[in-house]
């Protein structure tokens, strides 16, 4: 049982190390008396990245009649949130799909937009992963790791 | 008892400070994205302060009182702070709601902070001239509304000071006047 413990504490650790750094600061702020604090923020900001690809992907649909302000606004905001929550990945993306749109190309847009998805739902997923195995540690009678990143 | 008192009465009112509450800053934050929204309320709260939390700066227009045809108004016993607001914003940005905090008179004294995701230069000297207190890029961190808070106390309690010390002033000299009436 102790191996197994240690095999998941040692997954954990992995996992929080790749996210911690992005994570660094909204840590911060959360608390003893506030523990789901980053469990809110991040979930708000993973319904706001769903609302904002769908809107702009509407407006990438048609060749012939893109909004590009749209679509602009759209990488504007994500950006500003995937910054503040320390998304990083997704928050470089925003940086290429800006260009995309400052020139007018679609298909580039498109292409990140894609990305965009990807990143976020990954981010998602890493997430539910990590929650998932603070869970199973615990289960299993042991403590959940404290990383200290420098 | 002669009657040559002075009919001024010395006024010392126990609330001295404008600030919302003891110690607590009374923050108007304003921004159009919710996930910065909860951002800086979390940061603000776990500086230590009151906060109000609008989407748009109409409804921070609306919550000050600003509203109205006449931007003399203002809203009677709000106590702000320190308005934070981020730059930009779809309808009226974070400059243009600067300018119309600087033009009323009920409020051109309180603090306003720009936040943006952009570090342009022009944009930051824009809003400096036009009276903002500082330029914060965003994410914003903790250790900005530390700073942020602790300067604002800091000018309070001088604020303070010198009211105080007015008094002091005024309570010594109509002391010496009633010596001399040899009351």
């Amino acid at each position: 049982m102790n191996t197994v413990v240690a095999q998941l504490q040692r997954q954990f650790q992995d996992y929080l190390v790749s996210l911690y750094q992005q994570f660094t600061e909204l840590r911060k702020l959360q608390d003893e008396g506030t523990p789901d604090f980053v469990a809110e923020v991040v979930s708000l900001f993973f319904d706001d990245c769903s609302k904002l690809i769908n809107t702009m992907s509407r407006s990438l649909e048609r060749p012939e009649n893109v909004d590009f302000k749209q679509v602009d606004s759209g990488v504007h905001q994500l950006k500003g949130s995937s910054s503040s929550v320390g998304a990083r990945r997704v928050k470089n993306v925003c940086i290429s799909f800006k260009e995309c749109c400052d020139v007018q190309n679609r298909e580039g847009c498109l292409r990140c937009l894609q990305q965009v998805d990807y990143e976020y739902k990954m981010l998602k997923t890493k997430l539910q992963d990590l929650f998932n195995l603070e869970q199973r540690i615990l289960q299993a009678g042991g403590m959940i790791p404290q990383v200290n990143i420098s | 008892m002669a009657e040559v008192m002075r009919s001024e009465t010395l006024n010392i009112s126990n609330n001295t400070s404008s600030l919302a509450s003891p110690e607590l800053l009374h923050v108007l934050a304003v921004d159009d994205s919710i996930v910065d929204r909860k951002f800086i309320e979390r940061l603000l709260r776990v500086s230590s302060c009151k906060v109000t939390v609008v989407d748009s700066a109409t409804r921070a227009l609306q919550y000050l009182g600003l509203d109205g045809d006449n931007n003399s108004g203002g809203v009677e016993d709000l106590k702000i702070n320190l308005i934070m607001t981020d730059y930009s914003m779809p309808g009226m940005t974070g400059y243009e709601l600067l300018k119309k905090i600087k033009e009323s008179s009920a409020f051109r004294e309180i603090p306003v902070v720009i936040m943006s995701s952009e570090n342009i230069l022009p944009r930051i000297d824009r809003c400096l001239e036009e009276g903002a207190e500082d330029f914060l890029l965003k994410p914003v961190k903790l250790a900005d509304v530390k700073r942020l808070r602790d300067s604002l106390l800091k000018a309070e309690e001088r604020v303070f000071k010198n009211m105080m010390h007015k008094r002091e002033l005024e309570a010594n000299d109509i002391y010496s006047q009633l010596k001399r009436a040899k009351i």
